[in-house]
């Protein structure tokens, strides 16, 4: 019997296929999914049902596998933090030699199996933004700049641009515009992360704007690009797939995120420790609520476009 | 022989999750690709394999 519970404890743990599932991150998989199926929805050009969900798929799967390349690549500095130390490799569930085979096969299928199903132009979206989010963000500008939030936010931002390219086979002012807003969001969105959970990066040496530049000029840098946020989502608002909706819903959020940026600012770090930084906490809510909002009301307007109401 | 040895052991059904979850992915696959031939083909005989479409058909 000792024998046999001997064995147990230390027996190697093996995978199930839930931890082959959390390696392609499926919160960030929402979000990209989400924006995405907008992207595609609101785009001028009608797409056949089953092409679209085979498209959103893929796309998904593709923003999956980049997130199984970030983990097989951060599985070091994944082990020294708190938040990152139950994911599939730190926890040894999953080997990184097993992330990586995922992680590649996933990326070649999901980008060969997006030209199949929509066109070259949506492809070649994708596979860039698996590059940009794996070798750009993960492996050069993440820990080496504080500014890796705002250029890697770029593979983030990319999405809502694929799912457009997947109905038009191409690229427009509203489809940058949507690339655009995700992008500025980002920084603040995880800076205002970043603020109270400070000492995981400084653990991992990753350098986080809090860290290389200190917490009251990381205040300093949400607030401005929530005010650069602003002018893009109001931009967005003036274009084809914008309208008094989509209008309304941008200038009530913009309003709470720029008051929200305003108190962070205002804030001192006493301020913050004293309440266990409950307007940091506040703000990254704000900010979920903020992109899909956004989002969420440019379907709205186009929703209401098939009744004869909405867009300008 | 109080203790018995089980014949499932928690790695076993580790490995059965992960074939099951395997076998479906495939077959949900199958299915996919099986639909977006008949989505495409369905909807465009000039686009789907090259074939320009009959007189009927344009």
């Amino acid at each position: 019997m000792t024998d046999i519970r001997a064995y147990e404890r230390t027996a190697p743990q093996e995978a199930g296929f839930g931890d082959y599932f959390a390696l392609l991150k499926p919160r960030v998989m929402s979000l990209v999914v989400f924006t995405a199926l907008v992207g595609l929805i609101v785009a001028p050009t009608p797409v056949h049902p089953v092409v679209a969900l085979a498209s959103i798929l893929f796309i998904a799967i593709g923003g999956g596998a980049s997130g199984a390349l970030n983990m097989w690549w951060d599985a070091d500095i994944d082990r020294l933090m708190r938040r990152t130390q139950k994911r599939p490799i730190p926890s040894g569930r999953v080997t990184e030699g097993e992330a990586f085979a995922i992680g590649i096969t996933l990326s070649v299928m999901a980008v060969v199996m997006l030209f199949l199903a929509a066109n070259a132009v949506a492809a070649g979206l994708l596979a860039f933004t698996i590059f940009f989010y794996v070798c750009v963000y993960t492996m050069w500008l993440k820990r080496s700049t504080p500014q890796n939030i705002v250029i890697g936010g770029a593979a983030g931002a990319l999405p809502p641009m694929i799912g457009w390219a997947v109905a038009t086979g191409g690229v427009s002012v509203e489809s940058v515009l949507m690339f655009a807003l995700t992008f500025a969001w980002t920084p603040p969105h995880f800076w205002a992360l970043a603020l109270f959970v400070k000492t995981d990066y400084a653990d991992a040496k990753v350098p986080m704007l809090t860290v290389t530049h200190g917490r009251d000029a990381t205040r300093r840098q949400i607030f401005a690009y929530t005010l650069a946020l602003a002018v893009v989502s109001l931009a967005l608002g003036f274009t084809s797939i914008g309208g008094p909706a989509y209008m309304g819903v941008a200038v009530v959020l913009n309003a709470l995120f720029i008051t929200g940026a305003w108190g962070i600012l205002k804030r001192s770090d006493a301020d913050s420790e004293a309440d266990k930084h409950a307007a940091e906490r506040k703000f990254f809510k704000l900010s979920l609520a903020y992109l899909f909002g956004h989002f969420g009301a440019l379907l709205v307007e186009t929703t209401l476009a098939h009744w004869g109401l909405g867009g300008w | 022989m109080a203790t018995t040895i089980k014949a499932e052991h928690e790695l076993h059904r580790r490995r059965f999750s992960r074939n099951v979850g395997l076998g479906v992915v495939l077959i949900l696959f199958v299915g996919l690709v099986y639909g977006l031939t008949i989505a495409k083909v369905g909807t465009d005989p000039n686009d789907a394999l090259g074939i320009p479409g009959t007189e009927a058909s344009q």
